[in-house]
């Protein structure tokens, strides 16, 4: 099969992009978009141009690398799945197909398809832990976690970071990822002394990073390669909700 | 060069204890004053970089990913062992140990391999504190699983995604302390050199491959926790970034690297479907708990699957080894495997397959409870082969998963260079010549989390409390020299192919003369054929872009030219290692029924190679492995 | 930290102040068309309610003064909101595809300042009443004699009008429609829609809107085509044909004495 792609190039960061067409022949169905971008980038590279630079790494859908806007949706067509994991076979012979970087002013472009990211680890540096210190913690059975609960903390947990919530929100929200990270440590018992500062200082430095506001219409969860539900969202408003009353009103307990 | 392994005296289970005891410690008020360089941000450098900065050490943490989250343990499927004998089915410190020791053919260190299992039990406790959302029962308490080379549950994990768990656990840990400060993290550097200054590691220089940028780092101790070498072979199951690259350069400053050619190929990935592709994915060893492996008697039978009747089908895995059945190890599986393809029985198009059927099981269990135990595992083979593995068995093929060789380490971790350690999958030290499944991750934590805080002390409080010596040090300045002198002669060179083409080319030769199975002929060929490949890769290899700007295909270059030594390394030493062992299969050495044969006798140790400079032969050491607890025998899974 | 800082500087707090003042404006909205509802009944139900409102004299300017305020806040941070929104993406996709945004959510600025606009125009006509000249505010005297404004056959003479009575029936339309998402979404806000019973809250929600819609479609349908007919016979120029004891206790100027003199005092 073969495809036209219209890739967005750019320099760097300072620089401005444009979209540059190339034309692509021979391909398998069962090739992975990435490779086929491999195949593209061979070509390029023996041609003496430069080849696109597009962010992966493990290439099985889990380390959330790779970020490219494919036709409009990020990862591509297809739903619950990253970039890596879109096969040619999700497309027809002889598509267009547009690749963009993930937009976002959070999110700025480094080169080509690849964005700064680091906002998020911003975020999880304010408050996206479990103050645990190596050799102080009590047996791991000492505290049961009923299996709904854990089932769920785990649901949150599947977030890979990759963005797409930000990329597929018309906001550029990224109350997705903020909520899944401080939902999943908020559930568990073991999350609970921090909650509140975890909530008021993760969504604190997410407003301070640029990213836009939840007008939900959860296209987040839609464009989620791991279908992380909305409801976090709800939860993370709640947690918020709770969290600001009881410092506004400088509750504490005897 | 000496290799002092620096094991403990005592019995086995007093040895780590009496070695906190003995240790040396740093006081608080002064471990600050400490600064450690910690490469990879991994399970075992996340962990670490957290661990060494919650103690009060001054910490600087670099990855070449984006983010520390990244780094490819979040790849790891099934999950992580520990001796808590939650089931009561008979599990201890001693049971792990030593199943831990022999699935790696008695080629480990048994004090190492003793203290994991010792500490296992604290990792768990560790990351539930931490927030890791393990499976559980309906009461509340851990769930667990079996592994292969186990005949206990002693299996903690995350749906199919525990490595991402522990990851992302670690890494919380590791934000908390960059938030604080305590850690200055530097994403996006790519480590190109160590430096030693009076034979002690004192530094790095690092690329920051967004801009380019070549920086110094100074410090009084490297840790590294850069991963393994399986990319090596161009298809494995490792990331597209995993590089041997930082353990190389510290290799070539005088760290030793032990037993290269152990190697594991996994048994159970999704067969290659074309000239194409980029890298092979895993399918859980998790699988086998439910999955029997299959292939048809008969040779050349192109029937679909559920067209051969049963007494057409050879479990072979089940047939050959009674007792453990699905779960044998995974050398010894993917041996099986390829034995029953290269005997004209394969599956598949390419014929190189074998059936993991699920039909019993779901007739058993309800397809429902398939679901919920494999659920992602079953997407992700339909996502990347368009085939349901509830209507059809699950085609498998061996696939490079991990090397247990690297860096050599004595029992503090530290490498042949004092104040270079070495932890997680980049040393050599805890999984002998093959690991068993859902250790890998312990292994990692293990040392990040309560290895590596215990034994770093032991050399930072015997060095002077001088500060970290300037970066205008003169070793600084030539470390930085030669990285941009080997940049800029791969970006010059201006030759006419691909360094991915090169990559490729390169771990065809590997996979075909040091993979699953090895022989002296193709060994010799092998080392012949990589020679000639580097030489044409120098020669010819073309690199674009420019070096002060990101450049993806320049970071591809640097590693496949240090692969290029590395291959040949793992090649010299599988040549000198005439025995069978684990992950290394030489086929000279079998019984008659195919099964490995090993010698302890001449073989019982580890070796660990010398660099003498490049097109130099390197200088083979020998650490002898002595075994105090256990009996060495002859390993049996029948 | 302090309320306004919760309130209207944060991201969360923002959207948890847009879901009360919405929530505050939909109870306003459906208690607006309860008491509009009483058109059905006889002129003087209506016309009751409308002058005990009035009278209500102080606490009135209370009420008015809160929802306002409470307007001025939503359509403020809806404004703030959009601002920062558009900055959050400086550039935009060459081509992006929606994936489950409902076209209501799509659409909440659009409907959102039309509604807008619709209410400053619906308060010019009824509240201030200075779009339609001094024919089109008639008054009337309830049976116990007490001279009041005649709310009903101001609406009905209102809706009389084509072109108003198709604005009034797009804006509340599109009012309905703001909600439809605009009810899910400030349970949302509000951490309140659960799994457990978001589907439920969806289905509930719109049938709300549609209930809420013909409800307002139906007085301004029933005005339109005569089936609520205007009473007052100094509005329709002559009296009721038959003669009957709440027509006869009516005569139009006093009505118009006694209320213009108290229109006088309240200025």
């Amino acid at each position: 099969m073969k495809v036209t792609l219209r890739v967005w190039r750019q320099k760097d960061g300072n620089s401005e992009g444009n979209f540059e067409e190339y034309q692509t022949e021979g391909l398998n169905p069962n090739m992975s978009f990435l490779e086929m971008l491999d195949v593209v980038n061979e070509d390029l590279t023996l041609k003496g141009e430069d080849p696109i630079a597009f962010a992966h790494d493990c290439r099985e859908g889990i380390c959330g690398t790779c970020s490219c806007m494919i036709d409009g949706k990020p990862h591509g067509p297809e739903n619950g799945i990253t970039t890596c994991q879109t096969y040619m076979r999700s497309f027809k012979d002889g598509d267009l197909i547009t690749v963009e970087p993930f937009r976002a002013s959070g999110f700025p472009v480094q080169k080509d398809l690849i964005t700064d990211r680091s906002a998020f680890d911003t975020i999880m540096q304010s408050g996206g832990f479990i103050t645990a210190r190596a050799g102080s913690c009590e047996d791991a059975n000492a505290l049961p976690i009923g299996k709904e609960v854990a089932d769920l903390a785990m649901d949150a947990a599947a977030c890979i970071g990759c963005g797409a919530c930000v990329a597929a929100c018309k906001n550029s929200s990224a109350m997705l990822f903020v909520s899944a990270k401080a939902g999943q440590l908020n559930l568990l018992p073991q999350g609970q002394p921090e909650k509140d500062k975890r909530v008021l200082n993760m969504v604190a430095t997410m407003d301070e990073a640029g990213f836009g506001n939840c007008t939900n219409q959860y296209e987040c969860s839609a464009a989620c390669p791991k279908l992380i539900s909305e409801e976090f969202i709800s939860k993370l408003n709640r947690d918020y909700v709770s969290a600001s009353v009881k410092k506004l009103f400088k509750a504490k307990s005897l | 060069m000496i290799l002092d392994s620096k094991i403990p005296s005592g019995p086995l289970e007093k040895k780590w204890n009496n070695h906190i005891m003995d240790g040396k410690l740093v006081n608080p008020a002064n471990k600050r004053k400490y600064e450690v360089i910690v490469v990879g941000t991994g399970l075992a450098g996340a962990s670490a970089a957290a661990t060494l900065a919650e103690l009060g050490y001054s910490v600087n943490a670099f990855t070449f990913h984006d983010s520390p989250r990244r780094a490819h343990s979040i790849a790891a499927q099934g999950g992580i062992n520990a001796a808590k004998n939650y089931q009561n089915d008979g599990d201890s410190v001693y049971r792990l140990f030593y199943d831990t020791v022999k699935g790696g053919d008695f080629r480990s260190r048994e004090s190492n391999v003793y203290r994991l299992a010792e500490v296992s039990a604290n990792i768990i406790d560790q990351c539930v504190a931490l927030g890791v959302p393990f499976a559980r029962e309906y009461g509340g308490l851990l769930a667990n699983r079996s592994f292969g080379g186990a005949q206990v549950s002693r299996t903690f994990y995350a749906r199919g995604q525990t490595g991402q768990q522990l990851l992302l656990g670690a890494y919380s840990g590791l934000s908390r302390q960059i938030g604080l400060g305590t850690v200055r993290m530097n994403a996006n550097h790519e480590m190109l050199e160590l430096v030693t200054i009076d034979g002690h590691a004192r530094g790095i220089i690092t690329r920051n491959v967004t801009t380019g940028a070549i920086e110094r780092h100074s410090a009084h101790a490297v840790v590294l926790a850069t991963g393994g070498y399986g990319n090596v072979f161009y298809l494995s199951t490792n990331a597209m970034n995993c590089n041997v690259t930082a353990a190389w350069r510290a290799h070539r400053k005088g760290a030793a690297f032990a037993n290269p050619c152990y190697t594991q190929i996994h048994p159970t990935c999704i067969p290659v479907s074309g000239d194409y592709q980029s890298k092979l994915t895993l399918m859980s060893e998790s699988l086998r708990n439910d999955g029997r492996i299959w292939a048809p008697k008969k040779k050349g039978d192109r029937r679909p699957a559920d067209q051969i009747p049963e007494d057409e089908r050879d479990y072979y895995l089940e047939r050959k080894y009674p007792s453990f059945g699905n779960l044998a190890p995974r050398d010894i599986s993917s041996r099986a495997a390829k034995e029953a393809c290269d005997e004209g029985r394969g599956v598949g198009e390419t014929g190189l397959g074998v059936y993991l059927d699920f039909k019993d099981a779901i007739d058993r269990l309800g397809e429902n409870a398939i679901r919920e135990r494999y659920g992602n595992l079953f997407d992700i083979y339909h996502e990347i082969t368009g085939e349901s593995a509830y209507k059809q068995p699950m085609r498998i093929y061996p696939a490079v998963h991990y090397t247990m060789g690297g860096l050599w380490v004595d029992y503090n971790l530290m490498s042949s260079i004092p104040g270079c350690f070495v932890i997680g999958e980049a040393n050599f030290s805890d999984h002998g010549a093959n690991r068993l499944g859902a250790s890998a991750l312990m292994q990692g934590l293990a040392d990040g989390y309560f290895v590596l805080p215990y034994t770093i002390p032991h050399y930072l409080a015997d060095i002077p409390r001088d500060p970290a010596p300037p970066t205008d040090h003169p070793e600084f300045a030539k470390a930085e020299e030669e990285v941009v002198n080997r940049t800029k002669a791969l970006l010059d060179n201006n030759g006419k192919q691909t360094v991915r083409s090169f990559h490729k080319r390169l771990g065809k030769i590997i996979w075909d003369k040091c993979g699953m199975s090895r022989s002296k002929s193709g060994l010799e060929e092998g080392i012949r054929l990589i020679s000639e490949l580097r030489q044409e890769f120098e020669e010819d290899v073309r690199v674009p872009g420019a070096a002060d700007t990101l450049n993806q295909s320049l970071e591809l270059a640097g590693r496949v030219a240090d692969f290029f030594e590395l291959g040949e390394l793992m090649c010299r030493d599988a040549l000198a290692r005439e025995e069978s062992c684990g992950g290394h299969f030489r086929e000279e050495h079998q019984y008659p029924d195919g099964e490995a044969m090993r010698n302890d006798e001449d073989y019982g140790h580890v070796s660990a190679w010398e660099w003498k400079g490049k097109n130099q032969e390197p200088e083979l050491h020998k650490e002898k492995l002595e075994y105090e607890a256990v009996k060495m025998v002859t390993r049996s899974y029948k | 930290m302090n309320i306004i800082h919760v309130l209207f500087r944060s991201s969360i707090g923002k959207k948890v102040t847009m879901a009360v003042s919405g929530f505050i404006l939909f109870g306003f909205v459906v208690g607006h068309l309860s008491g509009n509802l009483q058109i059905f009944a006889h002129p003087d139900k209506i016309n009751a309610y409308a002058h005990f409102l009035e009278s209500l004299g102080p606490a009135l300017w209370v009420i008015r003064l809160f929802l306002l305020v409470t307007l001025v806040v939503h359509v403020w941070l809806a404004a703030q909101l959009t601002i920062e929104n558009k900055r959050a993406r400086q550039k935009n996709y060459e081509k992006q595809v929606t994936l489950r945004a409902t076209m209501a959510s799509r659409y909440m600025r659009v409907s959102g300042v039309i509604v807008f606009v619709f209410i400053i125009y619906h308060l010019l006509h009824f509240t201030v009443r200075v779009t339609h000249g001094a024919e089109a505010y008639p008054t009337t005297i309830l049976a116990d004699g007490t001279p009041v404004r005649d709310v009903h056959s101001m609406m009905v003479l209102g809706f009389q009008n084509p072109v108003i009575a198709i604005f009034y029936l797009l804006s509340v339309g599109l009012l309905s429609w703001h909600l439809a998402h605009g009810l899910v979404s400030m349970f949302q806000s509000l951490g309140l829609r659960t799994r457990t019973w978001s589907r439920f809250l969806e289905r509930v929600t719109i049938v709300v809107c549609v209930l809420y819609f013909l409800g307002n479609a139906l007085i301004v349908v029933a005005a339109m085509s005569g089936k609520v007919r205007i009473q007052n016979p100094s509005v329709l120029g002559f009296a009721c044909r038959t003669d009957c004891e709440v027509c006869g206790a009516r005569t139009a100027d006093a009505t118009a004495e006694t209320l213009d003199g108290s229109k006088e005092s309240q200025s």
